[in-house]
């Protein structure tokens, strides 16, 4: 196993991922960006640039507030500070290369060629630094033995073709958020759980959607201290939170100090009278919309009140089997239970939300490959009226190929009887029926994508399409949020079952 | 899992469709325009656009069919007088077309493929394996092309099609349907008559193993004739001549012959192209350059030549002090460089693989010594010659070699920044993907020492990274010394002449390989 040549070839392997990696990356990036070319507002492209400039010429005080130079109605700082410093680092950069990218007030939507190509750098170099490393790790219990599988695992989880379209093509750094809450993940797994704690902490504070998995993370961790007893567990779960508020306090410097810096970053992290959804997102609420008018029923508080309830039920089966019956392989579970269960339920949710779900789901790939496969078409399809506005339809259509086909391709590969007899076989894969419903299921979304590109909607309902595709899309995830709970508390039933086997055989 | 292969890879080709295009987009466009909306006879003298048609008349057709889509997707991309029209729907079609015709070359692939899973040419250990078995290798190192991948998906022309067509006429033969791939070539030729290059090979190959079928290997000439089957000649003539006569009858009938044949063959180009070609002209050019600046530092020469490093910009190049070169010595020297290797193929008869080679190097050779050669002609020797390197190591050898100097020469080709990582990226992809398997499959022990490559020796593993100083210089020492104001073609003759070398060795050394090889086949076992 150790012999140079394996190793070599290892390494060439390893290479040979990452440049595909990246190959699919710079391809994605030579698309449009959201809001390109749309004065007076832009998209998100122009709103991360604005954060860069903000950022690189304001005094920190001065970020999250409304003051002369800082007009917040104009793409105004709403990420925790982490994003804040990044972008600063991103606007330093910038400034060197050419100083109108980011000069005050003037570089408003400033949009070029050399801009669009320095942009692209940032996001893929966050990844190079971020998500591939924490992929990496995650999936690292079998780099060692120079194991060709994990590489394939990895391969399929970057390549998700949601997160590439929203990051190098729409234009965002979720691979950043996302990738320290993969590495927490994996630093949990390995029971590093004050790493882990940290990993997270620096999530949240990239991007507070990291809330979504905040009630696992704390759950695992509470039912794993108190697992030997509550007398000893206390002294951990005490390190932990000190850990945690140490971590908070480094990264929140600059606004721990005045309670008002605090208040206001609280004040632009949630705001509540953005209302119940933009747009149309495939969750609850926007499917019950169209029957009844929620926004004439309820006002917003009320109707973040019963977001809150309701998510909090929805998560909460999870959660409890976290902490009573903890076990490591129930923790990715519930990290997908609960974004998922805040995506359906909660309050202000955006289509791009449907990520923080996906990638979890990605992650199960070696155990699971047809639902995580499933759950990531389906997740690309929610987000096409989206991709579609900002020019991305093709790119969409095509990683989406791309990824079915992959896994298909890698998983019938690996399983083949020549190659080293998989340990996970999935049984999903070779039934019939599953494949018929995910063909009709995808014939589904084809079906609705024809539709929408080459049919005129109705005049009276010009949104047709695109509600008609949440509320598809929507259906499946409220499937998956009950198998994947399924999953979850079936994890416990099988590992003891096939421990307790093989003792007998021995 | 072929057909998975090749829609992973469409997927990735959908991807490039915003990419850089060069000027052959509008040139196809262009092409799109004529044969649609003019009769057939006006196809060969219409010159509204400076890109006229001069491929042969059945890629005129090609188009013509093709055109016959387009109209559904913007017709007022088929306008002549619509230059440099690019509606996104334009863009669409023509980059679909492209990957649509590029299923083509996927059938090529596999029919190559299933001639060398099924030939038992090579005892292999690895037959089963899905993933590292010769024909697998075979078929993602052809599908996966990096050069193919930047001159069609990028840079835009339609040569996977057409070697789609080479590589199934290549097949044909290989299995010994000697007729079907003579038709196969002929289509070829009448499609872009570069091919023509290769034509001896082909003729060479199917007259003395079609048309002489019992005589031996050392026949005689007298011997010979008693041998010839005058059934079997006829029956090549006639589908070779069917091909040309569907192909320019409709010329010949409309008398327009002689405008067909003044496009498809313009000899007031200049001996290189724009970017120099990494072949033997380049060098000689390099030389010249060299030689005069020489002169100049010491007075020798009288007049101010003025023959700067403007390389690329002036198309018809004046050698200063070297001798200027004509078509004919180009031809000549093609000719004469390509004698031996038809000379023994001629006298090798029933060896399929050796068709293959004398292929390669009738490619290499044209190539090296042909009159305004373009840099995409490289993959006229990298594509056939992936055929043979997944069965032979010293072939394999020269491919690694050589498809890699070969990818990188095409660099020049694309020159925007957002295009740079790519181009790398894919050349690295491929590159990567070619070294560890090929090694995998010949290399036996350790390689020599850590610092060599796999497969390669010392000298050309250190050539081949050699190419990472050149690419820095270009991109990065070149800009910022400030040389790009004064000496802007600087990086493109260094790549040119540093190529060339490269490819010349490789030309040599598999020219070398060829004539040591007996005539008959081997059967050879790995591991």
């Amino acid at each position: 196993m150790s012999s140079p040549t394996s190793v070599d070839s290892f390494r060439g392997a390893a290479a040979l991922t990452l440049l595909g990696l990246l190959v699919l990356r710079w391809a994605v990036a030579l698309h449009p960006y959201s809001g390109e070319k749309k004065p007076p507002m832009y998209g998100d492209y122009e709103a991360q640039r604005h954060w860069m400039e903000v950022t690189h010429n304001l005094p920190v005080e001065e970020w999250y507030f409304n003051t002369t130079d800082n007009d917040l109605m104009y793409w105004g700082l709403d990420y925790p500070p982490l994003t804040a410093y990044h972008s600063k680092l991103c606007g330093f950069v910038a400034s060197f290369i050419d100083k109108s990218f980011v000069a005050l007030k003037t570089s408003r939507g400033f949009e070029s060629y050399e801009h669009k190509l320095f942009m692209r750098w940032t996001v893929i170099l966050s990844d190079l630094l971020v998500l591939i490393p924490s992929v990496w790790l995650y999936f690292a219990k079998n780099l060692r033995s120079a194991d060709d599988t994990s590489l394939v695992w990895i391969f399929l989880v970057l390549s998700h073709p949601g997160l590439l379209l929203i990051d190098h093509g729409h234009f965002q750094y979720n691979g950043v958020s996302i990738g320290f809450t993969i590495a927490a993940t994996a630093a949990l797994l390995r029971k590093r759980t004050l790493l882990g704690s940290v990993l997270f902490v620096l999530a949240l504070s990239f991007k507070q959607m990291s809330l979504y998995y905040a009630l696992p993370f704390f759950f695992y961790l509470l039912g794993t201290s108190l697992e030997g007893g509550i007398v000893r567990g206390l002294p951990k779960v005490a390190t932990l939170g000190m850990v945690v508020l140490a971590t908070f306090s480094i990264v929140w410097l600059p606004f721990v100090s005045q309670l008002s810096q605090l208040q206001q970053v609280f004040c632009r992290l949630f705001p509540i009278a953005r209302g119940v959804f933009e747009d149309k997102v495939s969750n609850v609420w926007c499917a019950i919309n169209i029957v009844i008018k929620l926004k004439n029923m309820f006002s917003n508080e009320e109707m973040a009140a019963v977001c809150l309830l309701s998510t909090l039920i929805a998560v909460l089966p999870s959660c409890l089997d976290l902490v009573f019956r903890p076990h490591r392989n129930k923790f990715v579970y519930g990290l997908i239970n609960s974004s998922l269960a805040f995506f359906l339920f909660s309050f202000q949710v955006h289509e791009k939300s449907i990520l923080l779900a996906a990638i979890p789901v990605s992650l199960i790939v070696p155990s699971d490959p047809f639902m995580s496969m499933w759950f990531t078409a389906i997740s690309s399809f929610s987000m096409l009226p989206l991709l579609w506005k900002d020019g991305l339809l093709i790119p969409t259509l095509a990683l989406s190929l791309f990824h079915i086909v992959a896994t298909t391709l890698m998983v019938n590969v690996l399983q083949s009887p020549i190659q080293r007899p998989q340990k996970a076989s999935d049984q999903n894969l070779s039934n019939v029926w599953w494949w018929a419903a995910f063909f009709a299921s995808m014939t589904g979304c084809v079906v609705l994508t024809i539709l929408s590109v080459f049919v005129k909607p109705p005049n009276k309902l010009p949104d047709l399409f695109p509600l008609l595709m949440s509320v598809y899309s929507c259906l499946h995830f409220v499937i998956f949020l009950l198998y994947f709970n399924y999953k979850q508390m079936s994890v416990n039933g099988v590992s003891l079952q096939s421990s307790s086997e093989s003792k007998k055989q021995k | 899992m072929f057909w998975s292969v090749v829609l992973l890879i469409s997927c990735v080709k959908l991807l490039l469709i915003p990419a850089y295009r060069s000027t052959d987009f509008e040139v196809h466009r262009n092409w799109l325009a004529v044969t649609h909306s003019l009769p057939i006879k006006k196809w060969y003298t219409e010159e509204t656009s400076e890109w006229t048609l001069d491929y042969p008349p059945l890629f005129a057709w090609f188009e013509y069919f093709l055109s016959l889509i387009a109209q559904f997707f913007d017709p007022k991309m088929l306008i002549v007088t619509n230059l440099n029209y690019a509606s996104p729907e334009t863009v669409l079609f023509q980059r679909l077309s492209v990957i649509f015709a590029d299923l083509m070359f996927a059938y090529g692939t596999k029919e190559c493929c299933k001639y060398v899973a099924n030939s038992g040419l090579r005892k292999s250990s690895r037959w089963n394996c899905r993933w590292s078995s010769p024909s697998a290798m075979l078929q993602l190192l052809l599908l996966g092309n990096a050069g193919l991948l930047i001159v069609d998906h990028i840079h835009f022309q339609y040569n996977g099609f057409l070697y789609g067509i080479q590589l199934l006429s290549i097949a044909k033969i290989l299995q010994g349907s000697y007729v079907s791939g003579a038709f196969w070539f002929a289509i070829l030729l009448n499609l872009k008559h570069i091919y023509a290059y290769v034509a001896p090979a082909y003729f060479v190959y199917l007259l003395r193993n079609y048309c002489f079928p019992q005589a031996p290997s050392n026949a005689s000439l007298k011997d010979l004739h008693s041998h010839f089957s005058m059934k079997r000649f006829t029956e090549l003539a006639s589908t070779v001549l069917g091909v040309f006569i569907v192909s320019f009858g409709p010329f010949l009938v409309m008398n327009e012959i002689g405008n067909v044949l003044n496009r498809l063959f313009p000899f007031k180009r200049g001996l290189s192209h724009a970017y120099w070609a990494p072949n033997f002209w380049a060098l000689y050019n390099t030389a010249d350059k060299f030689v005069s600046l020489t002169a100049h530092q010491y007075n020798l020469l009288k007049r101010s030549t003025g023959a700067s490093m403007t390389g690329g910009l002036v198309q018809e190049f004046e050698h200063t002090l070297l001798p200027s070169i004509s078509p004919r010595t180009t031809f000549l020297l093609t000719l004469v460089s390509i004698t031996p290797a038809l000379m023994k193929l001629w006298f090798s008869p029933g060896n399929p693989l050796h068709f293959v080679r004398c292929l390669v190097l009738c490619a290499c050779g044209s190539f090296m010594f042909g009159w305004h050669v373009h840099e995409k002609a490289i993959l006229m020797i990298i594509i056939p010659l992936t055929v043979l390197a997944v069965v032979w190591r010293r072939e394999a050898q020269i491919y690694l070699l050589l498809s890699t100097v070969g990818h990188y020469s095409l660099f020049p080709l694309l020159f925007t920044s957002f295009e740079l990582p790519i181009k790398v990226l894919l050349l690295l992809t491929h590159a990567v993907y070619a070294f560890l398997n090929l090694s995998h499959l010949f290399a036996l022990g350790k390689p020599a020492s850590t610092w060599t490559l796999p497969l390669l020796n010392r000298v050309e593993s250190v050539y081949l990274v050699g190419l990472l100083p050149l690419f820095l210089f270009e991109h990065v020492l070149h800009p910022y010394l400030g040389l790009n104001k004064r000496l802007p073609f600087l990086p493109l003759m260094m790549t040119s002449g540093y190529c060339a070398v490269g490819v010349l060795y490789c030309f040599l050394q598999y020219y070398w390989h060829f004539m040591q090889m007996s005539g008959s086949n081997h059967k050879r076992k790995t591991h």
